[in-house]
């Protein structure tokens, strides 16, 4: 600054006063204001110095300015909590004194006579502070603290951009920037408090997230917990439908082992039934084939003879063919009860086949009278057969039915001679079992099993159906003959199966089989 | 002789008439056959007088060789004449119960099955004997 410059003097009228203001502004820039002695005078002005006084006074601010910007630049940094925020200038940032520093040093060793090295001081800080504060702008307080810098930042900027291109209009104007620069003071002051409290707000947020994050986390640690046991509970819930799935299984076989034994079991009773009805046709193979060994000799004789009866000859040859032909009727006859109880012990094919029920009551009922009598020598019963002569076929699985017949006629017997051991008076008592078939109207078949023995009693009624309830001793009943014969009837043709009884009358159970 | 057998199965007639065939052809014995015990009554009925001897089976459908039993020693009771006719049974079952059954209610005998054809043979053949001498002590008491 040695070469010398002219003092400039600036004069202009206030507009708010009828004073006129004159400046005078020396070439180390220091600004005088040359103020009226007095009020009234307006001739005589007396120079006044202004408070911007030249080198040593803007040194000393830089160094003022520093020491006061490190605490604020740095709390501005706890502010915004800056390290977190902003980790790669955190260290830059905390190290910002360095640059306060350093600036003083500059400034000084460089000789920087300028006045307004403290303001652009300030406007560094500042651009430091809005560049650190818009890089967070996306949190709330430091986006407040900027829109309360911002003016400050303006109006400094304005001021020294002002000072360089036109320092005379900053004169000018130097108490409007006064102004502005102490309301945008105002205002960041305003705003430091605002973006304090929208601080304390993001700091209650915080905490509130930062509490349901923790609440979050016990309810997903719970949760965790939860579907461990959950878990647990599916794993044993699984094996457990396992097991019971295998005890059902089991339960099925015994089942089925139990219907197959029932089966065997009413073939037991059967076998004498069935020994009598193969010994009749049995008796009568062996009684033509003898009788035919007797017409053999016979027509030998009458061959021998001089004198030959042709007609006897051929009367015996008749008798011949026909006996041959009752030979084996009769054997197919066997042969065909052979096969019914080879059917009857078979598992069921279930195949239905058009069957005649007059043919299979009567065989029936003879085989399990027959089976009766083989056990119990002193049983008697009068059996009635009253069965429509033009009963029409029926879709059945005939074995199935025939179990069933069976097991009505066992248990019609065993009423009959429930009741003849009860009375006194046996002789007066003609056991009876009847079995009637007739076409219904509608269609089907109905087959009656009646009896006139003990009959049923109200108690036991409700229960006849369910499997495994029998009312004979201990042994003598598995209890499944009904309950198999209800399911044969009702799942297996489509029928039903009903009775009617009456204490000490009798029972009649009544089948019908849809046509 | 009038022989009425009663029985269910068809083929005792073919089997009776051929085992009988040279009584029947001589003479000796006439058959007629019934094969329920409904159907024996009705024969008895029509032909009261002339049937000598019924040979029954007891286990029959319907009507069974005892009621039968019974109800000819109802209709037929004690002589005076014309003779009661005979009842014979037959039936498979041999057990004493049913024999003393039978006997008790008039029987006059009591054969099991399967019949053993020499056997009952002979049976008839003395009662045809006797049923002869009867005639013929009839004959002659009334002559």
């Amino acid at each position: 600054m040695a070469l010398y410059q002219p003092d400039t003097i600036r004069i202009r009228s206030k507009f708010y006063s009828n004073d006129i203001v004159v400046t005078r502004q020396d070439s180390a820039n220091a600004t005088v204001s040359l103020s009226p002695t007095k009020p009234d005078q307006d001739s005589t002005y007396k120079l006044r110095q202004n408070v911007e006084k030249g080198v040593t006074n803007s040194g000393i601010n830089v160094l003022f300015l520093v020491a006061i910007s490190i605490p604020l630049v740095r709390g501005m940094g706890r502010f915004i909590n800056i390290k977190e925020r902003l980790p790669a200038w955190g260290t830059l940032y905390a190290r910002f004194w360095i640059l306060g520093v350093a600036y003083y040093l500059g400034m000084m060793a460089l000789d920087l006579q300028h006045t307004k090295a403290d303001d652009f001081y300030v406007l560094l800080v500042l651009g430091l502070m809005i560049a650190v504060l818009a890089l967070v702008r996306d949190y709330r307080p430091a986006r407040t603290l900027l829109l309360g810098l911002v003016p400050l930042a303006v109006t400094k900027g304005g001021e020294l951009l002002l000072h360089a291109v036109a320092p005379a209009t900053l004169d000018f104007y130097h108490e409007g920037f006064s102004s502005a620069q102490g309301f945008s003071v105002l205002w960041l002051i305003v705003f430091s408090f605002v973006a304090r409290s929208h601080k304390r707000q993001a700091e209650a947020e915080r905490l509130e997230r930062e509490a349901a994050a923790l609440e979050k986390r016990r309810i997903e640690a719970q949760n965790a917990i939860l579907e461990q046991m959950v878990a647990e509970r599916t794993t044993s819930l699984t094996r457990q439908t396992g097991e019971l799935r295998e005890t059902l299984e089991e339960l099925r076989i015994t089942q089925d082992q139990l219907i197959q034994s029932e089966k065997m079991a009413s073939l037991g009773e059967l076998t004498a039934g069935i020994a009598h009805e193969i010994q009749n046709p049995l008796n009568f193979v062996t009684n033509f084939a003898d009788v035919s060994g007797e017409l053999l000799d016979e027509l030998e004789e009458e061959q021998q003879r001089p004198t030959r009866d042709l007609a006897l000859e051929s009367e015996l040859l008749n008798n011949l063919r026909q006996n041959l032909t009752k030979i084996t009727h009769h054997g197919h006859r066997a042969a065909s009860i052979v096969r019914g109880m080879l059917e009857h012990s078979r598992a069921s094919t279930g195949e239905r086949m058009p069957t005649d029920l007059n043919q299979l009551a009567d065989e029936y009922l003879r085989l399990a009278y027959h089976g009766l009598r083989a056990k119990n020598k002193s049983f008697n019963a009068t059996l009635r057969t009253d069965l429509a002569p033009d009963l029409p076929l029926v879709e059945a699985v005939g074995p199935d039915v025939g179990r069933v017949l069976l097991n009505l006629f066992t248990n019609a017997f065993y009423a009959v001679q429930q009741r003849r051991e009860q009375l006194p008076d046996a002789d007066a008592y003609v056991p009876t079992v009847s079995v009637s078939t007739r076409a219904l109207p509608e269609g089907g078949v109905e087959i009656r099993v009646r009896d006139n023995g003990t009959g049923i009693p109200e108690a036991a009624r409700q229960k006849i159906f369910q499997p495994f309830f029998t009312t004979k001793p201990a042994g003598e009943g598995t209890g499944l003959g009904l309950s198999l014969s209800y399911d044969i009837i009702t799942k297996g043709h489509n029928g039903t199966l009903s009775l009617e009884t009456e204490e000490g009358k009798g029972t009649e159970f009544i089948i019908e089989l849809p046509g | 002789m009038n022989i009425l057998v009663v029985d269910d199965e068809l083929d005792v007639r073919a089997l009776f008439e051929q085992r009988f065939r040279r009584e029947i052809r001589g003479g000796q014995m006439r058959f007629a056959f019934a094969h329920s015990g409904e159907e024996a009554l009705d024969y008895l009925h029509q032909h009261a007088s002339e049937v000598v001897l019924i040979l029954s089976d007891i286990n029959m459908p319907g009507m069974s060789g005892l009621e039968l039993l019974g109800r000819i020693r109802q209709e037929y009771p004690a002589p005076p004449p014309p003779a009661p006719p005979r009842v014979m049974m037959l039936t498979a079952y041999a057990d004493e119960a049913s024999r003393r059954q039978a006997l008790e209610m008039g029987a006059s005998d009591f054969l099991t099955k399967p019949v053993d054809f020499i056997a009952l043979k002979q049976k008839l053949l003395q009662l045809a004997a006797q049923d002869d001498d009867h005639a013929y002590e009839n004959e002659n008491s009334g002559s």
